[in-house]
């Protein structure tokens, strides 16, 4: 479209229309392991593969010790909310490979910040699940003190508000000088979990705002599996979400989240260069929510039968037991595995029904940390209301 | 509720605001701009002269030196001093590491403090106008209040957020609000606004040793004018009400710039014969009725006074407490005056939208009807 200069010429140099612009936006996926279980990285995989020819036999075990349970795990929770002992489940079958992979490349000191799907993330930082189901069973707001276990933090349920409660606490571990000194054992850096639907919101961006401005020791990680409940990431995002990273000024990796390998190695390295002062790093992991959102939801109502057989095929924990079959690994580990985490299953199911119910005096505890006269005068109400219902009680 | 439970109510009240008042007198409220060329020394003690923008800069020093891990966050508030120069000095003195500026990003801001007070820190956020908090309401208000419970007490939340607030400067949209009830209205927060620059100069230092997040409330209008400031002794706890000025007939109460227009009211009311007493709430939440009790206890009348809407307010809180705690002292409804249940109109209105002296001493009229 163009409009003719009075004379009848055209503006000098004025061709008119100008050619479309590039609209389609594209990364390269990197992973280690294929599908079918074979180590083939990709180009942009090469330079990781040493991180994982270093890792002993016991932890290449421990990442699929780790992948069952959390898969068996899950299917007791879900059964458990359908026996209603739970208010509700967030299962994270199909996401074992990102979580554990990720978590596993944190170090001791390493601060972990959850969206509420990371369940197995918060068990390997020493996190007893059970705590997990007293949140979910409504015995509690939070479940657990971060500092006694593995400085996993709290679930947070609006989403994307712990993105930016993890830049803080970089910041926070930068202003304290624990970032680029060279000591293995000080220099410290978060991990926030956070999913595809959580990228559009704004506290997202910000918290991507803040972490770059202040070079922050930070890994974003972003498992995008697919679904934000019922809305498909193509509503989220037109353009792959790891090229984020590079809008806000940091590096920005996309990863198949279904290769636990390359979870692991690609937050290995991005912790890495956090803890040295190379400032912070998003990883986008592709994965997929095998399951429903929540217990409360049902996915046949939005998403097709043939797209869950695709990423069935794609599974992290059979593609990665190929692999390590391929190497060795005999039956009666996997079937040792399978017993351990049914008994784990069963251990959590039967503490997580002897979780009590709060007192409630809990309703006001903690509500301010310094004393406050309406916490005083409501809770010394309700128990004089409550105790003299119990003492006329037939 | 029966008179002894209002009794017990009243007793317990004014033993938890139990507090010896022993501040300078406040000069008399003037409406001219003081120059504002001092600088507080830091190291001063005594009693000197200040505005209410230099005490707080000054109060800020004082919590800065006290305590490293007192840091301010906002934004320009770093070499420009922020737009009020409520900052002024403090980032030359104390490195960007303790007085930073942030992006531009008010949920950014206060989520990021979030973070820092769980590693420790004690942020002071500066929201750059009152109507500019809203894209940090959702930290605030889900986020920040609630840490603490949710941690089951092993955390505390010690944020201070500062918000410059109210009318009366003649400014454009989204500069002149009063949003202060939000705040009040959840849980695990505390809110605070300071009348005078004495108050502010302690309040805000009380504010952040406060382990409670603390919304600080500054009235924008009250930043120039000067008052006496004694820096060696606070008088009275940061949630404390106070009579600000004894009378007989009428008890009127209001925080922040409304105290001053409180205090107007009642010179012209003494020049008419009616006595008001004045009370300085100080503290939105928790309030500290005891003071408010016992005035009403003695006027029989009460009226509350804000610069913020009066539909579901701070100002109706009050109302219905009173009603509730000294229902056998009144001899006439609780009378509240407000702004209008409208947005804040352009600012050539203000002076019709905001209560004035008169639109006080109207209500005491009615509450004298009675």
């Amino acid at each position: 479209m163009y409009r003719a200069h009075k004379n009848g010429t055209r503006r000098s140099g004025y061709r008119g229309t100008v050619a479309a612009r590039e609209r389609d936006f594209t990364a390269p996926t990197v992973q280690l392991l294929t599908p079918s279980g074979e180590l083939r990285p990709t180009p942009e995989a090469e330079e990781y593969l040493p991180l994982i020819e270093a890792l002993p036999d016991s932890m290449l075990e421990q990442f699929h010790r780790d992948m069952a349970i959390s898969r068996r795990l899950d299917l007791a929770c879900a059964n458990l909310q359908r026996q209603g002992q739970l208010a509700l489940w967030v299962p994270s079958h199909g996401q074992e490979a990102a979580q554990v992979g990720s978590a596993h490349a944190a170090r001791a000191q390493d601060h972990i910040f959850p969206s509420y799907r990371e369940h197995v993330v918060g068990m390997i930082r020493g996190l007893d699940p059970v705590a997990i189901l007293s949140l979910l069973r409504g015995a509690t707001l939070g479940g657990w003190n971060p500092a006694e276990n593995g400085n996993f933090h709290l679930y947070t349920l609006v989403l994307a508000s712990q993105t930016l409660h993890a830049t803080g606490y970089a910041m926070g571990i930068q202003f304290d000088g624990q970032v680029g000194t060279g000591d293995p054992d000080v220099d410290t850096a978060v991990l926030v979990y956070y999913g595809d639907g959580s990228t559009s919101q704004g506290d997202a961006s910000e918290a991507l705002v803040f972490a770059s401005s202040y070079e922050t020791p930070q890994v974003f990680f972003v498992q995008n599996n697919q679904w934000a409940i019922s809305v498909p990431v193509s509503r989220q995002s037109r353009s792959p979400l790891s090229l984020r990273g590079g809008g806000f000024g940091m590096p920005g990796v996309r990863i198949d989240g279904n290769d636990v390998l390359i979870s692991y190695a690609v937050t290995r390295q991005s912790l890495e260069e956090a803890r040295g002062g190379e400032g912070p790093s998003l990883i986008e992991a592709l994965t997929y929510r095998m399951g429903a959102h929540t217990t409360a939801d049902d996915p046949t109502k939005y998403r097709t039968d043939a797209e869950v057989e695709y990423w069935a095929q794609r599974d992290p924990i059979t593609r990665y037991r190929t692999w390590l079959e391929s190497r060795g690994a005999s039956a009666s580990f996997f079937d040792e595995v399978e017993i351990e985490a049914a008994d784990v299953a069963a251990d959590v199911r039967r503490r997580a029904l002897d979780v009590p119910a709060p007192s409630r005096d809990r309703i006001f505890a903690h509500v301010y940390s310094e004393p406050h006269p309406l916490m005083a005068e409501e809770s010394a109400w309700l128990e004089a209301f409550e105790t003299g219902f119990e003492g006329g009680a037939a | 509720m029966s008179a002894s439970t209002e009794q017990e109510h009243r007793v317990a009240d004014v033993r938890a605001s139990e507090a010896v008042d022993t501040r300078p007198a406040l000069p008399p409220a003037s409406p001219a701009v003081a120059s504002d060329g001092a600088h507080a020394d830091p190291g001063m003690r005594g009693i000197h002269t200040l505005s209410m923008a230099k005490a707080i800069t000054a109060g800020l020093r004082e919590a800065l030196r006290a305590d490293e891990k007192v840091l301010l966050m906002g934004e320009d508030i770093g070499p420009l001093g922020g737009v009020f120069r409520v900052t002024e000095g403090l980032q030359a003195e104390f490195g960007d590491k303790r007085v930073l500026d942030t992006p531009l990003a008010e949920s950014g801001i206060v989520g990021t403090a979030i973070g820092l007070a769980m590693r420790g820190y004690r942020p002071v956020v500066e929201i750059q106008f009152d109507g500019f908090i809203f894209p940090a309401f959702d930290q605030i208000t889900t986020q920040l209040s609630r840490q603490t419970v949710r941690h089951d007490g092993t955390i505390s939340m010690p944020v201070v957020i500062r918000v410059p607030y109210g009318g009366h400067i003649g400014s454009i949209e989204h500069h002149q609000e009063s949003p202060e009830a939000y705040f009040a209205h959840t849980p695990g927060l505390r809110v605070v606004s300071p009348s005078s620059p004495h108050d502010a100069y302690w309040m805000i230092q009380e504010a952040i040793a406060s382990n409670d997040p603390v919304l600080f409330f500054e009235p924008k209008s009250r930043y120039w004018p000067k008052g006496p400031v004694d820096q060696d002794h606070s008088g009275m706890p940061l949630h404390a009400s106070r009579v600000i000025r004894p009378g007989t007939d009428v008890t009127v109460v209001g925080h922040g710039a409304m105290v001053s227009t409180l205090l107007q009211a009642a010179d012209i009311a003494a020049g008419e014969g009616t006595s008001l007493e004045v009370v300085d709430l100080r503290s939105l939440s928790p309030i500290d009725y005891g003071p408010l009790l016992d005035s009403v206890q003695r006027t029989g009348r009460l009226v509350v006074a804000q610069e913020a809407y009066g539909f579901v307010s701070i100002g109706s809180e009050i109302a219905a407490t009173v009603a509730e705690r000294a229902f056998y002292s009144l001899e006439a409804p609780v009378l509240r005056v407000s702004s209008f249940d409208t947005p804040f109109p352009p600012a050539a209105l203000e002076t019709e939208y905001l209560p004035s002296p008169d639109r006080v001493l109207e209500a005491v009229d009615r509450a004298l009807a009675y």
